[in-house]
């Protein structure tokens, strides 16, 4: 295979990492919605950790956006 | 048919010298005045505009002086929330962070262009984001190693772990205290320059689907055009979002340093 187009296809199947951490983010701020809906006293302390689990969620989907970038315009 | 527009979405980017050239250097680093620099300059005078309108100290505040005290308390119930009592001192520097890094990212999406400025987002270089993350981590440590002497190496054995865990879990500890200013950097920066990148990704759909003519063309503009909308929207709601975050984690470190745990 060509160098240029493995990387390109390494760069799409980075891609899917993007979508796993879209996954996460969603379970993060679904969960959270489902158990404010039930307890709402309590939701509002809570947000910070919510935020928390955001960040951490979302930081692992931007790093597979890192690697495509570095494949595309860096390797 | 027209040739393809060929849109380059990592041109945006681009540091490039307003005043002064490559050539000036000190010690081999260029101190050229970039658009980077210039950028920074407006958010911070942006800024010192925004607090010094607010600090008129009314007994009934304005909307202006209600808007700056909104956000200072906003950072005070954080700190409050996050570190406690002790994090009162840590106000003026959480603030300055957390609204230069707001300023910035909100800067660099204003539709500027439309006048013929270019606005630059600075947070989407990790130089910049990376200096601001290296900042609070070394806050972290001066605090951590100030208030608790070596004391604070405790942080990396947390309460109850077996005596014949200690050494991996005092290396894993270690590894994800030390990676934390890599991440807080590279969070904000790659968040801001994704976002930029996908603008500039669906704004080369549009070009080309002008100048692809009458058939195909309208409904890939039009569609794009309003996803590019929406996503201008999204992209508002990141750059509070990321600065948020940004202020948080360096609280959440913070903490860390004043109480161990």
């Amino acid at each position: 295979m060509e160098p240029a187009s493995a990387k390109l296809i390494g760069a799409g199947l980075a891609a899917i990492g993007a979508g796993m951490a879209a996954i996460g983010v969603g379970n993060v701020f679904g969960s959270f919605l489902e158990s404010a809906l039930r307890n709402p006293g309590a939701a509002d302390g809570q947000q910070g950790r919510l935020f928390i689990g955001f960040a951490a969620a979302e930081l692992l989907g931007l790093l597979s956006f890192v690697v495509a970038m570095i494949l595309i315009f860096v390797a | 048919m027209a040739e393809a527009a060929k849109v380059d979405p990592m041109h945006q980017f681009t540091i490039e010298p307003m005043f002064g050239t490559d050539h000036w250097q000190i010690a081999g680093y260029n101190i050229a005045f970039t658009n980077s620099s210039l950028w920074m300059g407006i958010a911070a005078v942006a800024l010192l505009v925004f607090v010094w309108g607010g600090m008129k100290r009314e007994l009934v505040p304005g909307r202006w002086q209600m808007a700056v005290e909104g956000f200072t308390g906003f950072i005070d119930n954080l700190l409050a929330a996050n570190i406690g009592p002790a994090g009162k001192k840590y106000v003026p520097y959480i603030f300055s962070l957390f609204m230069f890094i707001l300023f910035a990212n909100v800067l660099g999406l204003m539709p500027l262009g439309l006048v013929g400025v270019h606005p630059f987002t600075f947070t989407s270089h990790f130089t910049a984001t990376g200096v601001l993350a290296v900042m609070s981590f070394a806050i972290v440590l001066i605090v951590g190693f100030w208030k608790h002497k070596l004391h604070f190496f405790s942080l990396f054995i947390p309460h109850g772990t077996p005596l014949v865990m200690i050494p991996l879990i005092f290396a894993i500890e270690l590894v994800s205290f030390l990676v934390r200013p890599f991440s807080l950097g590279l969070r904000l920066f790659v968040a801001m320059m994704a976002g930029h990148v996908l603008l500039e990704v669906l704004s080369g759909f549009v070009i080309n689907g002008v100048n692809a003519g009458l058939g195909i063309g309208p409904v890939v503009s039009i569609l794009s055009f309003a996803l590019m909308i929406a996503i201008c929207a999204l992209e508002i709601l990141v750059a509070g979002i990321q600065a948020y975050v940004f202020a948080l984690l360096t609280s959440l470190y913070l903490n860390d340093a004043e109480n161990l745990h």
